[in-house]
């Protein structure tokens, strides 16, 4: 039991971020289509956007919905203090995303598809915003009493280090959303989003950089964390592994490849994932909740992982066919 | 006005306010997904087209509104953080597995296959697509078991103990087998099926009434009667369960939602009322309308009560729940709906016999056509107004006799819950607007009847350059 009391809340965690990656990964794209397509050149090269998500923007946002429940399971303090401190936020980032989902299959029936191609844009532009600035929030700490309770203001997300995430956020969306659409396009649409990639990519890297030097001064835990010895290693390694992904993403770009961009994309989430995981991990409401303290009761957790974790690898499975099936460039009937 | 709430009523009436507009959706999301089931594997079967017009007709609908249904599903899931704080930290052991399994289980499948249901009919070969149809609708299923495991747990609590503020799971599978499961489930089920598809035959009696695509109409029609002709008698039997199951575990809700005031003892036969006026001040009805030795015969299909059944009075106010009259007649709506649409299908399934059912009848008869119409929107009052007696009928407890309403709700800053609530409820407003707008349209437009289903199709894309 002492054991499984340490244990089951560590795996519920990489679950949990398992989940969080799938979902910026997949709607991070998704998220970023949506946002560009408001620079669409016109309407026949945004339906082709458009149709490059149609298979996928459910299942895409899903991920959250599936984050959201395996939360309230796993960590049911965490669930209350989190989602009740970001109360703004999380009802706007709702509010995008029910925006954008209804713009989607309205636009598809109307005659007059500018409100609603609008709609689209804003609701992601929308959602992707809230969702940096919930980020932001949480890394920088949620002020909580002994019991774990929130104890802040209600505008507590209201600052500019939350801001400067979100903004990078929205850059980082964009910068997957336009190597996706290199994959799904071809000809001067594709050769257009080769430019916003190039852009994007500097700007999220900018906004990046940004966020690492002023992160420090923010919040003392990550000070603590930064120059602990023990976590040494990992802030040797990481941005060494990240100069060398951004490398190889300008390059793959230059060279006009159409699946590298995408793939180095991914990846650079994928580590920056990894940093802020290391960054906060064993607090699950940072600065000082840890999962051992947030988790709900072992029996439970272990419940939850007999039926959610054997359907980890059939989600993956059935979702992953769902992309080779709509494999190839966009075609609109 | 709002500014006058306190915000545990705030939080009540924007999670009412988002479930009656979400519950909107689901309905055609899991009735809906059966029908194209049927179509499909009839289509499977006979390679007439005229069933793969029917599967991409229906599923143009199916498309608008399940949008919707995911959108407006959202907020229902975010509020047990945002607004329900303590009730997630109480119930959370369980409840919170629940909306996990949801996610994993029903959620992901739905979404995983809808788009291979919908845009795939060229890109796999067709028993693929054929079961991606298959599995959309199981997970739309599945989804309603869940929500349903999970509010009947609020309702009849069961599976563990309830000590320092918190539920301890003993037992998971009591838990989610608790009382209330099976019986809420199939209502659940049976009320969506039914309302899909007096959907589809009032579109269809609509399309018949104006001479529109007789043919494909007239089929329609038919396919959701024969369906409807199962699924209504079997419907109010599945009420009366639920109704008996609520006599049994919530006294407080039978009560209310028969206006009895005052205690009926055993053996006595008392009357059933019809109509009434509940006054919760003089704690009786101010008239009523009843049928002498009507009620055990409703309750207990027997002449005289087994048990005495308690009235209102005998609880004080803190312990039973408020708004009797909207119980009352939310219950009743229900009832009434429930048995009018019973016997619409017993004078269809009459004419039909009697050799008069034609594409031509539903021009000869308008007031035929009009009653199957009506219908539709009535199958979607009557589900309101079940959820209204469930939860409504549940109070002043969250989690029934043992978490009070007043308790489960987040201590929150009134103006935050206000402006939530005012976005919901114009956003709303405007969404179902809009939403019967297309919805008409599609409608208007009516099916295409020159499509021709894919041939050959194939496991590998036709990717055509797209500039
Ligand atoms: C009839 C059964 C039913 C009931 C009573 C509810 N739902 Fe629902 N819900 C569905 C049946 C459904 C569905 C049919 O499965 C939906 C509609 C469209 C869809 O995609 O799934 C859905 C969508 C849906 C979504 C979006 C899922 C996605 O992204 O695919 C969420 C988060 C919820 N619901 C959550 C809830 C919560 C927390 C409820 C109760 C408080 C609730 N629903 C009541
Ligand atoms: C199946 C999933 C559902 C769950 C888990 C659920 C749970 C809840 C909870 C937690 C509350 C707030 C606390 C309370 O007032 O007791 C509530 C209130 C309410 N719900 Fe449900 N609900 C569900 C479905 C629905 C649906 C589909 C409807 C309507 C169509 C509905 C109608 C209402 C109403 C009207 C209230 C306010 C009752 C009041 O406060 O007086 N519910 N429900
Ligand atoms: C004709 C007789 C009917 C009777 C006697 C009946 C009875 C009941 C009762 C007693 C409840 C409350 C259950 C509870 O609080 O736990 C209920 C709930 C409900 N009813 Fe009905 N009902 C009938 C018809 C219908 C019809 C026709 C529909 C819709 C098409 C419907 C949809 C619902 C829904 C959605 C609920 C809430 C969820 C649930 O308990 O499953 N009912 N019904």
């Amino acid at each position: 039991m002492e054991f499984l009391e340490l244990f089951m809340p560590t795996v519920w965690f990489v679950i949990l971020a398992l989940f969080l990656l799938l979902y910026v990964i997949l709607d991070g794209f998704d998220l970023g289509v949506g946002i560009l397509s408001l620079s669409s050149p016109g309407e026949e090269q945004r339906t082709i956007l458009m149709t490059s998500l149609g298979n996928v923007w459910d299942a895409n946002e899903t991920w959250l919905v599936l984050m959201g429940g395996a939360l309230f399971g796993a960590f049911p303090l965490a669930y209350g203090t989190i989602l009740k401190a970001l109360y703004g936020p999380i009802y706007l980032m709702i509010l995008g995303l029910i925006l954008r989902a209804v713009a989607f299959e309205f636009r598809e029936n109307a005659v007059n598809k500018r409100p609603w191609n609008l709609m689209f844009g804003i609701g992601s532009v929308v959602a992707a915003a809230s969702q940096g600035i919930c980020l932001g929030t949480v890394l920088s700490g949620i002020p909580t009493d002994a019991a774990g309770h929130f104890t802040g203001s209600v505008w507590i997300w209201v600052n500019p280090s939350s801001l400067l995430v979100a903004l990078t956020l929205i850059q980082g969306y964009v910068l997957i959303g336009s190597t996706y659409l290199i994959i799904k396009t071809s000809g001067e649409l594709q050769r257009l989003h080769v430019r916003t990639a190039r852009l994007a990519a500097a700007t999220t890297l900018g906004g990046a950089l940004l966020i690492t030097f002023t992160a420090p001064f923010a919040s003392d835990v990550l000070r603590q964390r930064l120059f602990d010895p023990a976590f040494l290693p990992f802030f040797v390694v990481l941005p060494l592994l990240g100069i060398a992904l951004i490398v190889q993403l300008f390059r793959s770009l230059a060279l006009q490849q159409e699946v590298w961009p995408f793939v180095y994309t991914v990846l650079l989430f994928i580590l920056s994932f990894a940093g802020l995981g290391v960054m906060v991990f064993p607090a699950v409401i940072p600065p000082s909740v840890t999962i051992f303290q947030a988790s709900s009761s072992v029996s439970s957790m272990v419940f939850m992982l007999t039926f959610i974790g054997v359907l980890i690898p059939i989600m993956l499975f059935y979702n992953i066919y769902n992309y080779i099936a709509f494999r190839g460039k966009v075609s609109v009937e | 006005m709002l500014a006058t709430f306190d915000v545990v009523t705030l939080s009540r009436l924007q999670f009412a306010l988002t479930a009656i507009f979400h519950m909107l959706w689901p309905v055609l999301s899991t009735g809906l997904a059966i029908f194209l089931v049927v179509l499909e594997a009839i289509w499977l079967r006979t390679s007439n087209p005229l069933y793969y017009r029917q599967a991409r007709f229906w599923a143009k609908l199916y498309v608008l509104n399940f949008g919707i249904g995911v959108a407006s599903g959202l907020p229902m899931e975010f509020q047990f953080g945002t607004n329900w704080a303590p009730l997630s930290e109480f119930a959370g052991d369980f409840f919170g597995s629940v909306l996990g399994f949801e996610g994993a289980m029903a959620f992901m499948l739905e979404a995983g296959f809808l788009g291979i249901m919908l845009f795939g009919w060229q890109k796999v070969p067709p028993v693929i697509h054929f079961l991606s149809t298959v599995m959309v609708a199981f997970g739309a299923n599945l989804s309603v078991f869940w929500i349903l495991s999970a509010n009947s747990w609020l309702q009849t609590p069961a599976g563990g103990t309830f000590s320092d503020g918190h539920f301890h799971v003993q037992n998971y599978f009591a838990a989610i087998n608790n009382p209330f499961m099976v019986k809420s489930v199939v209502h659940m089920a049976l009320a969506t099926v039914e309302t899909s598809m007096l959907v589809v035959a009032a579109i269809s009696a609509w399309s018949l009434l104006r001479h529109k695509a007789p043919e494909f109409f007239l089929f329609s029609f038919k396919l959701a009667l024969v369906i409807l002709l199962a699924v209504a008698p079997l419907q109010i039997l599945a009420g009366h369960e639920s109704a008996v199951q609520v006599a049994e575990h919530q006294p407080t809700k039978l009560a209310a939602i028969e206006a009895l005031w005052d205690d009926q003892a055993a053996g006595t036969s008392p009357a059933w009322t019809v109509l009434a006026a509940p006054d919760e001040a003089s704690g009786s009805n101010r008239w009523s309308l009843q049928v002498p030795r009507a009620f055990s015969w409703i309750l207990e299909t027997r002449p005289r009560l087994s048990q005495t059944v308690r009235g209102l009075n005998s609880w004080s106010a803190d312990q039973r729940p408020h708004m009797v009259g909207l119980l009352f007649y939310a219950f009743r709506v229900m009832v009434a709906i429930g048995l009018a649409a019973a016997a619409l299908m017993a004078l269809s399934l009459l004419l039909w016999w009697r050799g008069g059912l034609s594409a031509e009848s539903f021009a000869r008869w308008p007031w035929f056509s009009w009653a199957w119409i009506l219908s539709a929107p009535a199958g979607y009052l009557a589900i309101e107004s079940g959820w209204v007696v469930r939860c409504v009928g549940r109070q002043p407890w969250t989690v029934y006799g043992q978490l009070r309403t007043a308790d489960a709700a987040s201590v929150l800053p009134v103006g935050e819950v206000i402006t939530s609530l005012s976005i919901f409820a114009v956003l709303y407003t405007v969404l179902l607007i809009f939403a019967l707008y297309f919805g008409s349209r599609i409608i208007a437009k009516g099916p295409n009847l020159s499509l021709e289903p894919p041939n050959g199709a194939s496991a590998h894309p036709v990717s055509t350059p797209s500039t």
